[in-house]
């Protein structure tokens, strides 16, 4: 269990910032990851009091709290909507309902966890993380940058018209997943995401424009060939990297006829 | 650091640790019902409600629940009492352990779908591990309540 | 087969401590420990083989509220065994509470005392060690008379003689053989060899282990600790710590959960010597960590299979093999192992003219093993019923009617079996009434659903035992309580399976009076009378009889106090429920004024112990069918209905015996599917927590049904057998049969993980 020394609840950004510009000091989110560490924080920076909670929907966007938890955007019917329950396949099988209770957007984004399901769904979306010093970056962008002593406010969504399927493998229902499979199609772009490589999602676009002429059986297959050739794979307790490659194909193949079903 | 909070009802003050557990400081005043069933989250022994949302306390900080409402199963045994002897009358209690966990998540599904489908129930418990009971006793034991309250 | 009617016995009455446990009242070993009770830590070995050159413990010494730190050098040096058996044991003396040679990573370095868990756990990062290492044995088939001996030293005892051999790294060894094995095997038109490998799956019960002592107020060591063996664990801690039994007082409160993880005294050594060494109150919580690492799991086995049959379809001839691996240390190694031969050939006694069973059982430098639920069967039974399911695949048989043909019936001499004799045999009606519920003929063709996914079923039979036979005691007290209500005394350990409740039933149906007016009172080695524990399945069919014959005999001493009162013979008098009545006459007293009047210038007895053994351990018999959905590209395998008809005699508590079966088919689930059990190459432990160690779900068990055939077992109280185990046993030959059926390939080799299913291609 990591030892904590002190526990501050900011009011302002600002003061979140300061606090955590000293290394020993760290912004929590869930905790849930956080609190199997061995190490020792000086002071645990809490932006519960921030109003970050809350997902606010506009017509351009999303703009979802730091601190708004899975259980939120597992429920939230316009997220749910506009993804055609896709937020809702990510996070429904993260251990349970208390779980996703404190496990917060911010902490699974901020953290850019290999394993993270919300990570891979987002990528398949227009999505930005509002920084508080480095402004809006591309989620896609961010998921690629080491950590730093900024502060994750707000993620945000376009609502780029689209659809979205969410598929992934887990050994056991509610388990880590073994691989994660996001794919889109926004204004006829699509993109597959995998994760649980098991390193972090990443996103593939059809670059090699396989399936420009529309989901058949052969280009859906095509592309998943495509994604299990250029996902790199590695192995671990829940599976070989033989495995995950065999399973981005399968997962994108499938996800991509789900696609064509719905045009 | 000193917090304040409701605590079943009642208005607790207390000096703690910044790194004291929800559940320790639960079971450190009296609420022995919560249990710890592993150190990583994943049993759901120790769930509670925080502002009638049900949370793993082994998983949060005393600190946090500062200002906020703390309900375990000492506070809700009428509202329990309601429903657990269907599952007594599956024997699907067993060794009892997960019990609090279970019940008070089954006291939150109840309060958020009144009247779930074996599924609802199924996926809104998914975070309850039980190692006795197989679940379908649990599972039965629900059903039957809520279709006694049926008449 | 012989059928009675009973008023409380076959009925499903509410266990007797259900609402407390609902409803979360403080009942389980740390809810009753003092606020001033010392915490207990264990510093624990990273190596697998390593000697403690120096081990220096100032440091941690300074750390304020630290009480005490021991060592090696602190312990006595008797060796012992953890196992809850009968003495003396078959599980060798091996132990010490701290040895300088540690053998396996999670093996206890030094025991340390503190006043909060913050201080002690400060200290235990501030003991240094210097090791020694040595070359670790990590693979169990090369245990076998390997240079590197787990337990060289000169000291190792083997209280009972089980082929074991410390120089050997042999924990037993041994074989059987009945028949011309060899000469029926060279006749046969069909011979499979087939080997089998299974884990050391965890228990993994809700409430770890754990344990409160401290010194009563005459003096004694009073341990409250989570344990199925009160009475093994007080002769256990009294080698281990060198004082009398007379000086120990062993009880379990409500015990969260044992599975057979708590028939061994896996923690209480530790708080018992802190508390002898201080004098203070102490306790010790195992972390789940602890548990998966240091707790005392399933026997891994390597089972080689040799069935040779006919073409038709009848099996002659069975030899199996089993190497099991014991981990650092002998814990139930030779016993587990016999099962594995002892409760699978028996299922074949229909046709069976031969077998061969031989054995060896070695120490590695992993976690030792110990008894979890089915207890070797479960191995043996996985590995026996693939074989013959791919038997009946290869002879194009449906793999149900090759059963009808070989299983054991009602009246069989079981060779394989001691010898005894299938007096309450359903296995056969087991079967039908399976096939005909689960709808075998439906379910077992294969069935494409589209876009990868087929659906099939696999089937197996299982059976285990009622006790050890021969060998286990059960005993009960009970006395009538001065309202004319009972107390139900026993030293056999509730650990969430009912049997509080179901002896009682018992007592109910001998007293004829209600489950209400029998208070059960257990487990404690000052107050209960002596019980071996609650492991073998033995509980109702030993324990259960005790009760049947403690309360036949308070009967008769009600009416001899009746009797008196009335001023006639004991013989004249008849019990009737809550009252005696004098023969052909109206006259009669209350039970409750005999009750009042036995503590009123009284010299009879009121209070009845009785003691039960059985040379004969029947059999419970059952089928299991499972129907999976399996997608042949994820290889992802979605249980969607397991049927399971069992043979347990009589169900004394049907929605209990249910229960017990729906448990147990879910933890088969688990072991088959999804539970694993790795080491890395320093022989460290992957599946440490429940973040790599998965048990099943709500979500991940599909449809269960259990129905039951009765037989009547006229050994057993009221026609009963057992239930606990056998019903573990039968989910991995199924499940690993219907994936046969689904991909064309049999995994011989559990948990059966998606990927293993995805990625192997038919041989």
């Amino acid at each position: 269990m990591m030892n904590i020394r002190n526990y501050v609840r900011v009011q302002r950004l600002e003061e979140a910032y300061e606090l955590n510009q000293s290394r020993r000091n760290r912004i929590i989110g869930g905790m849930l990851w956080m609190k199997m560490g061995k190490g020792s924080i000086q002071t645990a920076i809490d932006l519960c009091d921030l109003g970050l909670d809350t997902i606010e929907e506009t017509e351009e966007q999303f703009s979802i709290g730091a601190m708004v938890t899975l259980r939120q955007l597992e429920l939230h019917p316009g997220l749910n909507d506009y993804t055609q329950g896709a937020m809702a396949a990510a996070v429904r099988d993260i251990v349970g309902v208390q779980f996703r209770n404190l496990a917060t957007v911010g902490g699974s984004i901020w953290g850019r966890f290999g394993f993270s399901d919300v990570l891979t769904q987002l990528l398949a979306m227009d999505s930005y993380v509002e920084l508080y010093k480095g402004g809006l970056v591309s989620l896609e962008e961010f998921a690629t940058r080491k950590h730093d002593n900024d502060i994750l406010v707000r993620l945000i969504v376009k609502k780029q018209p689209g659809q979205f399927v969410y598929q992934a493998m887990r050994n056991q229902r509610t388990d880590f997943p073994v691989l994660t499979c996001a794919v889109s199609r926004m204004e006829g772009q699509y993109r597959a995401v995998i994760g649980a490589r098991p390193n972090r999602a990443v996103v593939l676009r059809d670059e090699k424009h396989l399936l420009d002429g529309g989901i058949t059986p052969e280009s859906a297959a095509a592309f998943a060939e495509f994604v299990a050739q250029n996902v790199p794979t590695g192995s671990n307790l829940r599976g070989s990297a033989a495995y995950r490659t065999h399973l981005a194909g399968v997962l994108t193949q499938r996800g991509i006829l789900e696609l064509g079903g719905r045009s | 650091m000193e917090i304040k909070l409701n605590l079943n009802g009642r208005t607790v003050t207390d000096h703690i640790d910044a790194g004291l557990l929800l559940i320790d400081f639960l079971r450190d005043h009296g609420c022995l019902s919560v249990k710890r069933g592993c150190e990583t989250s994943n049993c759901g022994l120790c769930t509670v409600l925080m502002d009638g949302k049900p949370i793993l306390s082994c998983s949060m900080l005393a600190a946090r629940a500062d200002g906020h409402s703390i309900q375990t199963l000492e506070g809700l045994q009428e509202e329990a009492a309601d429903f657990v002897g269907f599952i007594a009358d599956q024997g699907a209690d067993q060794c009892g352990f997960c019990n609090p966990g279970f019940v008070m998540n089954t006291i939150a599904l109840l309060r958020e779908i009144p009247d779930p489908t074996d599924d609802e129930i199924r996926a809104y418990l998914a975070g309850n591990l039980c190692r006795c009971s197989g679940y379908d006793g649990q599972l039965r034991g629900i059903r039957s309540y809520l279709n006694s309250r049926k008449g | 087969m012989e059928q009675r009617q009973y008023k409380t016995v076959g009925k499903s009455v509410r266990k007797k401590d259900s609402m407390q446990l609902l409803l979360g009242k403080p009942v389980y070993t740390q809810d009753v420990v003092p606020d001033n009770a010392l915490v207990v830590k264990i510093l624990r070995s990273p190596h697998p083989n390593a000697i403690v050159r120096e081990i220096n413990t100032t440091a941690a010494r300074k750390v304020p509220d630290v009480v005490g730190i021991y060592t090696w050098e602190d312990v006595p040096q008797t060796r012992f065994a953890i196992a809850g058996q009968t003495y003396p044991e078959p599980s060798p003396y091996d132990r010490l509470i701290i040895d300088r040679h540690v053998r396996f990573v999670g093996d206890v370095v030094a025991i340390i005392a503190a006043e909060t868990e913050q201080a002690a756990e400060k200290a235990k990062k501030l003991i240094k060690v210097k090791y020694d290492l040595l070359e670790p044995v990590l693979d169990f088939r090369k245990a076998k008379d390997n240079a590197t001996l787990v337990h060289p030293e000169e000291d190792w005892f083997p209280p009972c003689q089980v082929g074991g051999d410390n120089k050997r790294n042999l924990v037993a060894s041994g074989q059987e053989e009945h028949g011309d094995v060899d000469g029926v095997m060279a006749s046969c038109d069909i011979v499979l060899d087939r080997t089998y490998h299974t884990k050391a799956f965890n228990q993994a019960m809700m409430e770890t282990f754990r344990t409160y002592t401290d010194m009563d107020r005459y003096g004694r060591l009073h341990v409250v600790s989570s344990t199925q063996i009160v009475f093994h664990a007080r002769r256990i801690l009294s080698r281990a710590l060198g004082i009398p039994k007379s000086r120990i007082r062993v009880e379990k409160p409500r015990i969260g959960g044992g599975f057979g993880a708590k028939q061994t005294a896996v923690c209480e050594v530790y708080p018992a010597f802190v508390t002898l060494k201080t004098g203070r109150p102490a306790m010790l919580i195992y972390t789940r960590e602890e548990s998966q690492i240091a707790g005392s799991p399933r026997h891994e086995m390597e089972i080689r299979v040799r069935l040779g049959a006919s073409k038709d379809g009848k099996i002659r001839v069975l030899d199996l093999y089993t190497l099991s691996n014991s981990g650092a240390y002998g814990e139930h190694g030779p016993t587990t192992v016999g099962l594995s031969g002892h409760k699978s050939i028996p299922l074949y006694t229909g046709s069976l003219e031969a077998f061969r069973f031989g054995y060896d059982v070695v120490y590695t430098n992993l976690q030792a093993a110990g008894a979890y639920r089915g207890y070797g069967a479960t191995q043996g039974i996985f590995a026996l019923e693939t074989t013959v399911n791919e038997l009946a695949e290869q002879l194009g048989m449906d793999p149900t009617v090759l059963r009808d043909r070989n299983m054991v019936k009602e009246g069989m001499v079981m060779p394989a079996y001691y010898g005894e004799v299938a007096n309450a045999c359903a296995l056969d009606r087991c079967m039908a009434h399976c096939r005909d519920m689960f709808g075998w003929e439906e379910k077992y063709p294969v069935r494409d659903m589209g876009n990868g996914k087929v659906r099939c079923a696999g089937v197996a039979m299982a059976m285990q035992g009622s006790c050890i036979s021969s060998l286990d005691v059960g005993s009960a007290t009970v006395k009538l309580s001065d309202d004319g209500t009972y107390n139900l005394i026993i030293g056999a350990a509730d650990m969430g399976t009912g049997c509080d409740t179901i002896l009682a039933q018992m007592v109910a149906e001998c007293m004829d009076c209600s489950v209400e007016d029998v208070a059960v009172f257990g487990a404690d080695t000052d107050v209960s009378p002596y019980d071996s524990g609650s492991y073998a399945s033995s509980t109702t069919y030993i324990t259960g009889k005790a009760v049947e014959k403690a309360s036949t005999d308070l009967k008769k001493q009600i009416c001899t106090i009746g009797a008196q009162m009335m001023g006639c013979t004991e013989e004249e008098v008849v019990f009737e429920s809550t009252r005696v009545r004098r023969v052909n006459t109206d006259q009669t007293v209350s039970l409750q004024d005999i009750s009042y009047k036995a503590q009123l210038f009284n010299d009879q007895v009121a209070q009845a112990t009785a003691t039960h053994t059985s040379p004969v351990s029947p059999p419970p018999y059952m089928v299991g069918m499972v129907e999976i959905e399996l997608d042949k590209l994820t290889g992802l395998v979605t249980i969607l209905d397991f049927m399971a008809v069992v043979d347990c005699g009589i169900p004394i508590n049907p929605a209990l015996s249910r229960i017990q079966t729906e448990g147990g088919l879910v933890q088969g689930i688990g072991h088959t599917l999804m539970e694993n059990v790795t080491y890395d190459a320093k022989g460290r432990p992957m599946e440490s927590s429940f973040m790599q160690y998965k048990l099943p779900t709500r979500l991940d068990m599909g449809k269960l049904r259990v129905e039951f055939e009765h037989s009547y077992e006229p050994t057993g109280p009221f026609g009963a057998k057992s239930i606990g185990e056998i019903v573990i046993n039968t989910p991995a030959p199924a499940i690993a049969h219907a994936i046969y059926r689904a991909t064309g390939v049999w995994h011989r080799e559990l948990p059966i993980t998606p990927e293993k299913v995805a990625m192997t291609k038919p041989e």
